[in-house]
């Protein structure tokens, strides 16, 4: 190893996870630190600011125990950085990188800086081919595209850690590549029940064997937990872009990700912007999102499904605002459909995926496949309308075409949107076409007359009047 | 030149003591990388600068050189059809430094033109004037301008050929006998208007193929309009649209703090597109300004100045412009965070005071004009704005409306129905339309006014009656109130619904608008008299002919005006048919 920058007995100020020190070297913005405690225990940190006199230390452990007299600091002179290799695999680190699954540290192939860089755009391949997950309510009116990056907005109590998991043991490419897929699953700030669970699910359904996790655990401190989306992110681009596989990473919960922004943020004494949050949210989550793609010339493609939980089921609050201008669609679930029983709770009015136009269709899942999605989004936005004016007028007020798309409502959140078993896309296809055998063909304004023939044409039209 | 040293550095902002003199706004280069910034603050002992890339790794102490100049670019033939960032450096190609983007100086480099002379020796030029021709490989035919402020008589011409575009064409001698070399390329800076010798009035529309935009609200040459939507209603979906097909010459786009995923689709999409008035591929109409949301945040502030002066370049040839800048809050917001860093007084929402006079000096520089060669040229302006959770009440939003004069208010409910353009027509307006309707009639579309107002007029209505469904129930209204119902719901189906992704439907010429507007507008004027004749809304819908028409938009292609007149002729004989068995019945 070379020799690192020390400096010792120059704290003079722990506030937080923030440590001041008075400036006696010559160090950088941004870069990594280790700081020892007098009382030995040797904690990681990065530079936060520096001016002429100071040098503003995150340290990303807990500061308990520090104290100004015999604490030193050991500067890296350089951002800090993740050991990866090929046996990344089938393995569990913390959220700072370190192996805690009791096996060997994994044999160092590549050091990468955690924060990656930012991708040209004019180096970015624009994102097709589509990644089924198992889900309808995702596959067939949501495709996720491999390359994407598409959220999943939960509340508290709704039951998105069982959606990522399945997703995580379901999802797949078609047969040839089957083998290139990995999974990288980040938990971040999860409670230690929500970590065991992840661990055995995924041992369970054999999902760990193509996959990595990371695990910061709710009572880990927070400046850490800014860190874990950008290990597993790190790990994720070395298997798509070095071992050219297609990956997708899964973190959850993003919003204490967030939180943790901001606490760190009001412990820097910065001006904050809406409900608390710093004013540079958005670039942040950028700056983790935006590393979802894929680069021309090279064979891997990297996924994101961040999950991030809505404070008070709020689609407006900061966190999952900032998100959904960032990512490319979001998929919401509701907790009225989860009350009903009702699972995956998808909310699919609310939900887009933007790139799915690029991911479906001829050759990819089913020529007519968006014409099926935008019909039955049209016929259930619709059946929301009847179903808001039955509420007040009763259904007896409502015209037979209306009683008609409120009975589709019903059958298509039941039949289509519901289903315990992971489902194929082709399947999900064929009950959405059923679906719409309840409808007036007079009403299918999204269909041509040709497509009507071919998927709804054998079967008798229901009664008209 | 003057230099500085770091005292503290915090994200983009750096604060250091200077030695020399330092003017507001001048562009400044920081270590040994080259980084890029701009002087935002003086005072006696320190000056602020906003570095434009990633600051990892400045310290204290590192020198910065100053450049005695503002902030400019680099204006000449090489940009037409190129990427580049917020500051106008070409990001170059990944074979030549790999697939990340890598803070430090970006050196342009000279490309050669083929260059033809429209003027001779020992003509007297002015500011602006027009001195010769290149054909660039790729695109169109662009002009050399003589820069605003330089004039004089023309020494030392060079004869047509290949010129590399920093080598003097021509020499300007002007009274003071001072020489002016004039190259292909010239430098200008971005936060100062190019000007112009008159501002004209806007007379024409600038057409973007979108029925709901043309026909309802229309933006003018040299106009400027806002699309203010919530995430998810289509915002870019539709400036990418307009990017596509509207009638402009030369299109500016600026992806600024957006997805870096939809720009490759862009360049992907804009590389294979052909653009229908000149049969060359779109890519060649455009400069595409991309700073993604990870890239450096206070790029992002420089970006929409960088688009706009581009912009002007183009229009200085006599060129129609259109920039589309996705998204506007972005930028607002790298105010909002370059103005917390330096602890600026916060306003409206955390951002700083100024926020409303920097929109209006962005908005202000749209105009149809008389360029200083005499020609005519435009620049139309359109920006995206993403207003938290999409309440039109924020203050980048609020602002933006007292600058601009069309108004596309995209609407979350119809984006959950798919419907797209989410342009909710009661929401928006168009305070060009009066102005814009001669246009139309001049085109042969004479009831485009009178149809415009009846249609507006019916949504309305809709609106209305669909609130009062809500107490009464459907079944309860008289059949005149649901024949307007039905009559509504064709209009938004048939009419104002325009995928983006159908090839048949994705642009709509000004002929085909009208027609269709003309179709629905018989429509709607004999379905009020047989239902006037007691003929039930119900039975209207049920004909083939009303499914026919709902579905026009997306059968009927461009050019088959026969199709057209037959389903107009179709219409007659149904409703004619419908009237007379209805008279049956009735004697029955």
């Amino acid at each position: 190893m070379f020799a690192r920058l020390t400096a010792e007995g120059a704290a003079n100020r722990v506030e937080g996870p923030l440590l001041f020190l008075r400036r006696t070297l010559d160090v950088g913005y941004n870069e990594a630190v280790e700081v020892e405690g007098s009382d030995g225990i040797v904690r990681l940190g990065r530079v936060a600011t520096v001016d002429d006199d100071t040098i503003v230390i995150e340290v990303l452990d807990d500061t308990a125990g520090l104290a100004l007299a015999g604490t030193r600091v050991r500067f890296f002179g350089e951002p800090l950085k993740f050991n990866v290799g090929y046996g990344i695999l089938d393995r569990v680190f913390n959220g700072v990188g370190e192996v805690i699954d009791g096996g060997p540290p994994i044999a160092a192939e590549k050091s990468m800086s955690i924060d990656g860089l930012p991708m040209k755009p004019v180096a970015r391949e624009a994102p097709k081919d589509f990644l089924e997950t198992g889900v309808s309510a995702i596959d067939l009116m949501n495709s996720l595209v491999r390359g994407q990056k598409l959220p999943l907005f939960s509340g508290g109590g709704l039951p998105h850690d069982q959606i990522a998991m399945s997703i995580a043991a379901n999802a797949r490419l078609p047969s040839a590549e089957a083998q290139e897929f990995a999974i990288v699953f980040a938990g971040i700030g999860v409670p230690h029940e929500s970590a065991e669970y992840f661990q055995r699910e995924m041992e369970r359904s054999g999902a760990l064997e193509r996959s990595v996790l990371f695990l910061n655990l709710a009572s880990d401190s927070s400046a850490q937990r800014l860190l874990t989306p950008r290990y597993a992110l790190t790990a994720a681009e070395y298997l798509a872009f070095h071992e050219g596989k297609h990956v997708l990473v899964i973190l959850t919960d993003m919003t204490n990700y967030c939180e943790a922004l901001r606490e760190v943020s009001a412990s820097r004494g910065e001006v904050p912007s809406r409900k608390g949050y710093p004013g540079y949210m958005y670039s942040d989550l950028a700056t983790l999102f935006e590393r979802a793609g894929r680069i021309k010339g090279m064979p891997g493609t990297l996924t994101q499904l961040p999950i991030l939980t809505m404070p008070n089921d709020d689609i407006g609050h900061p966190i999952p605002d900032l998100s959904g201008y960032i990512t490319e669609g979001q998929i919401v679930l509701d907790r009225d459909l989860h009350r009903r029983g009702i699972y995956p709770p998808v909310k699919v009015l609310p939900s887009l995926s933007r790139l799915m136009k690029d991911g479906i269709g001829e050759g990819m899942t089913h020529r007519d496949h968006p014409a099926l999605a935008a019909q039955l989004y049209a016929a259930y936005a619709r059946a929301q309308q009847a179903r808001i004016l039955a509420s007040v007028v009763g259904e007896d007020g409502l015209t037979e075409v209306d009683r008609q798309f409120l009975e589709f409502g019903s059958h298509f959140e039941s039949n289509i949107i519901a289903h315990a078993e992971p489902r194929p896309v082709e399947d999900s296809m064929a009950v959405g076409w059923e679906g719409l055998k309840h409808l007036p063909r007079n009403e299918l304004h999204r269909l041509s007359d040709a497509q009507i023939e071919q998927h709804l044409g054998h079967h008798d039209q229901p009664a008209e009047e | 030149m003057s230099q500085a040293i770091i005292e503290w550095v915090s994200g983009p902002v750096v604060r250091a003591r200077p030695e020399g003199a330092f003017v507001m706004r001048e562009a400044v280069r920081v270590g040994e990388q080259g980084l890029l910034g701009e002087v935002i603050r003086i005072k006696e002992s320190e000056i602020v600068i906003q570095v434009y890339e990633d600051t990892t790794g400045l310290r204290p102490g590192i020198q910065i050189e100053g450049s005695g100049q503002p902030l400019s670019v680099r204006l000449g033939p090489g940009i037409l059809g190129g990427t580049f960032d917020g500051l106008l450096r070409p990001i170059a190609d990944i074979s030549v430094d790999g697939p990340w983007v890598k803070p430090g100086a970006i050196e342009h480099v000279a490309a050669d033109f083929y260059f033809m002379p429209q003027v001779a020796e020992g003509d007297a030029l002015t500011p602006g004037a027009i001195i010769g021709r290149v054909k660039p490989a790729r695109g169109r035919e662009q002009r050399i301008l003589v820069p605003p402020g330089t004039s004089g008589v023309v020494e030392e011409l060079v004869a047509e050929g290949e010129y590399r575009d920093d080598v003097p064409l021509c020499q300007l001698r002007n009274e003071d006998d001072k020489r002016h070399p004039v190259t292909m390329s010239h430098q200008w800076p971005v936060r100062r208007p190019r000007p112009v010798s008159a501002r004209l009035p806007s007379d024409e529309p600038m057409l973007t193929g979108q029925r709901v935009i043309d026909c309802l609200f229309p933006v003018a040459r040299g106009g400027k309009a806002a699309i203010p939507g919530g995430f998810g209603t289509g915002k870019t979906v539709l400036l990418e649209t307009l990017a596509k097909w509207c009638n402009a010459d030369v299109i500016v786009y600026v992806g600024c703090g957006e997805r870096g995923n939809e720009l490759a689709g862009l360049l992907e999409e804009f590389a294979e597109l052909e653009d229908p008035r000149t049969g060359r591929l779109l890519l060649e109409r455009t400069v595409l300004i991309a700073n993604t949301s990870n890239m450096p945040v206070a790029a992002r502030e420089a970006s929409i100045y960088t688009g706009v002066t581009v912009a002007e370049y183009f229009r200085d040839q006599g060129y129609d412009v259109a920039l589309m800048a996705d998204s506007t809050s972005r930028w607002a917001e790298a105010l909002r965070e370059v103005s917390g860093r330096l602890g600026e007084l916060p306003g409206e929402g955390g951002y700083p005071a100024y926020l409303s006079s920097r929109l209006a000096d962005f908005y202000e520089r749209a105009a149809k004009v008389r360029t200083l060669a005499g020609e005519t040229g435009s620049v139309t302006l359109m920006g995206a704005v993403s207003p938290p959770s999409g309440d039109f009440s924020e203050p980048v939003t609020s602002h933006t409306r007292r600058y601009i004069r069309s108004f596309w208010a995209l609407d979350t409910h119809r984006a959950h129905a798919r419907f797209y353009p989410a342009i909710h027509p009661l929401h928006s307006y168009s305070t060009d339309a009066g102005r814009l309707a001669r246009w139309w009639h001049a085109e042969g579309c004479t009831h485009w006014e009178e149809l415009r107002t009846r249609f507006l007029t019916l949504l309305d209505e809709q609106a209305r009656l669909e609130r009062m469904a809500r107490i009464i129930g459907k079944d309860a209204m008289p059949p005149r109130q649901r024949f307007i119902l039905m009559c509504a719901e064709l209009l938004n189906e048939g009419f104002l619904r325009q995928s983006a992704f159908s090839e048949i439907d994705r642009s709509a010429s000004p002929a085909r608008q009208a027609v269709m507007m003309r179709i629905i507008g018989e429509f709607i004027e004999q379905a009020e008299r047989v239902v006037a004749d007691g003929v039930l809304p119900e039975a209207i819908a049920q004909l083939p002919v009303f499914r026919r028409l709902m579905r026009m938009s997306e059968e009927i292609p461009e050019g088959q005006w026969e199709e057209f007149s037959e389903l107009s002729d179709e219409l007659d004989k149904s409703m004619v048919g419908l009237v007379t068995s209805n008279q049956q019945t009735g004697e029955a």
